[in-house]
């Protein structure tokens, strides 16, 4: 029993670094024009929790147990859709300048 | 069995496209593309997780049919408001916003905490107890501090709350709730464990609001970015102990890159992150001494020929640009001289707007290409050979006080080289000072030329002042 939880917990630590190095990377290389969509963005993908409440409030057994619950997979849901509305709203504004388009267009055709 | 790989499965489809759209973001070219990516991701593992209604635990059974209603309802209630909500903000107010949502994220994972502490009694293993109670514990703070950044950032709360011993009271809370938390631990499953347990979730959210009530408004960005990695470690943490690696990975992804931004925010700000949360700034309102001398000032219609006349011209918007809200008229204003031939460059300070990258979304509204748009490291080398500055609506970042003078409080943060130019022009409201409360030796020198009044009229005015030019 020990033995048993002792290496998933190890594992857990390997995917605990594996997924710290590969946020560190991914960030590293965004431009600072992008740091707040990018904030707000990552603020959207943490929103996952909501999946973890839905599984606890299923569980739930007493109510309240329920009723934090239901505060959680409300909490949950309002991280997720606002952190995507506004993320995809800001990004949807950058944009390149037309005579850059058309430069990159000729780039392409030669 | 079944059920557990398809669930399974599809939380691990989730996190490999929730990396694949923050790479994405990483360019703007397919940063939409990102966030969408990701959007799917979640859609999926959101949608499949219902199926665990039909592996509840046995306790579980008599309530499942209240427990799936509530699970709705909760889901519907939280999307419409957060929607409506993100779709009405404006861009201006997009800072308060992230902190919110970013908040109901921690208090989401404490709430799951709680509600697995509540249920399972079975299968109780220190590691586990200990872990839930961490990933509670910054979840809680997480919520509570973000909540008190939003009051911060939309100006329900004015003033840092700051009283002597404050330091020494925040650390007597946050011992309370650890020993509250290692004593509910050692006696969980008791029904002694109650009542210490219900403490250690409020001493939680009441620490969160103290170690985030003194803390200035300047600062706030980088509390935000910082609560956004909290949030993310408490996920991971909670990831952990419901053995979803979905959750883990995910949390933890942005944990770590958040813990990032934030130290790279904290550096363009020249704050170390101990100095924002260990120390009072941010409001500082001394009276420099400053530099003395003569402003020198010109008519808007003034200050607009000299630029049109110009062979290359750089804008450095600040915050007090989209207070006027003239970002509309000054893109209008900045197309009207690039007819002219003029070379147009935007130079963004990393602490321009509200909080790092805001001026760029602000500027983006106004239909301004991210092209034209520079940071501070590629266009600073620029301004000796520029003709013409045009500062609007910012102040301590083109400050050189910041560069030479020691006993500044600004001393050591870089800035936008705006004084090096053969002439600069100063949008301003009046001679106040900026943000942090010191006198700008700009304003005082030889090629400083001010331009007073609002920034939305003089924009207007320069427009005019064009329009008539080109007619001439």
């Amino acid at each position: 029993m020990v033995s048993v939880t002792s290496m998933s917990f190890i594992i857990a630590l390997y995917i605990f670094m594996l997924a710290a190095f590969t946020g560190y990377v991914v960030i590293s290389r965004v431009p600072s024009i992008l740091h707040t969509p990018l904030m707000s963005g990552s603020n959207f993908i943490h929103g996952i929790v909501v999946v973890g409440a839905l599984e606890a409030l299923f569980n739930a057994t007493s109510w309240p147990a329920q009723l934090i619950g239901f505060l959680g997979v409300f909490l949950g849901a309002a991280n997720v859709m606002g952190g995507y509305v506004v993320t995809d709203r800001m990004l949807a504004m950058f944009r390149p300048s037309d005579k850059n388009k058309n430069a990159n267009d000729k780039k392409g055709q030669q | 069995m079944f059920i557990e790989s398809v669930v399974g499965l599809a939380g691990l489809v989730a996190a490999a496209l929730f990396i694949y759209g923050l790479k994405a973001m990483s360019s703007p070219v397919t940063a939409v593309k990102g966030i969408v990516t990701a959007g799917y991701g979640m859609v999926l593992v959101i949608a499949v997780s219902f199926l665990n209604i039909f592996r509840t635990t046995p306790e579980a059974h008599p309530h499942l049919l209240v427990n799936l209603g509530l699970a709705v309802i909760a889901m519907v209630l939280g999307c419409v408001w957060a929607g409506h909500k993100g779709r009405t903000v404006q861009m201006t107010e997009m800072p308060e916003m992230v902190a919110l949502y970013n908040g109901m994220g921690g208090g989401s994972a404490a709430a799951l905490a709680a509600v697995a502490l509540m249920s399972s009694h079975h299968d109780v293993n220190l590691l586990h107890l200990a872990i839930t109670f961490l990933g509670a514990l910054i979840g809680c703070i997480s919520l509570t501090g973000s909540f008190i950044a939003w009051a911060k950032l939309n100006g329900t709360i004015r003033k840092p709350t700051r009283f002597s011993g404050q330091r020494v009271f925040n650390c007597l809370v946050f011992v309370v709730t650890l020993v509250l938390g290692l004593f509910t631990i050692f006696s969980y499953g008791s029904p002694v464990a109650l009542l210490p347990g219900i403490l250690f979730f409020i001493a939680a959210l009441f620490f969160g609001v103290c170690m985030t009530l003194p803390i200035g408004g300047a600062d706030m960005p980088v509390v935000i970015s910082l609560y956004n990695a909290f949030t993310g470690l408490a996920v991971g943490l909670e990831g952990y102990v419901t053995d979803n690696p979905a959750l883990m990975i995910a949390g933890m992804v942005v944990g770590s890159a958040g813990t990032l931004l934030t130290v790279l925010m904290a550096k363009a700000m020249n704050r170390s992150l101990t100095n924002v949360l260990f120390s009072n700034f941010g409001d500082s309102s001394g009276e420099g001494s400053g530099p003395e001398g003569e402003m020198k000032s010109v008519d808007a219609s003034d200050a607009a020929t000299s630029m049109n006349y110009a062979s290359s011209v750089i804008i450095v918007p600040g915050y007090g640009l989209a207070v006027a809200q003239a970002q509309q008229k000054l893109y209008e204003f900045v197309k009207l001289i690039q007819a002219d031939g003029v070379d147009v460059k935007f130079a963004i300070h990393p602490v321009a707007g509200r909080m790092p990258g805001h001026m760029n979304v602000l500027l983006a509204e106004a239909g301004v290409p991210y092209d034209m748009i520079y940071d501070m490291d590629d266009i600073n080398e620029s301004f000796a050979t520029t003709d013409v500055v045009l500062v609007i609506g910012a102040n301590d970042v083109v400050n050189p006080a910041a560069l030479t003078d020691k006993s500044s409080p600004i001393y050591g943060m870089p800035i936008l080289n705006a004084y090096k130019a053969r002439q600069v022009f100063v949008i301003k409201r009046g001679q106040g000072t900026g943000y942090s409360g010191v006198q700008n030796s700009l304003f005082f020198q030889e090629n400083c030329t001010m331009v007073y009044g609002d920034a939305q009229k003089v924009m207007a005015e320069m427009v005019e002042a064009v329009k008539a030019l080109g007619h001439s």
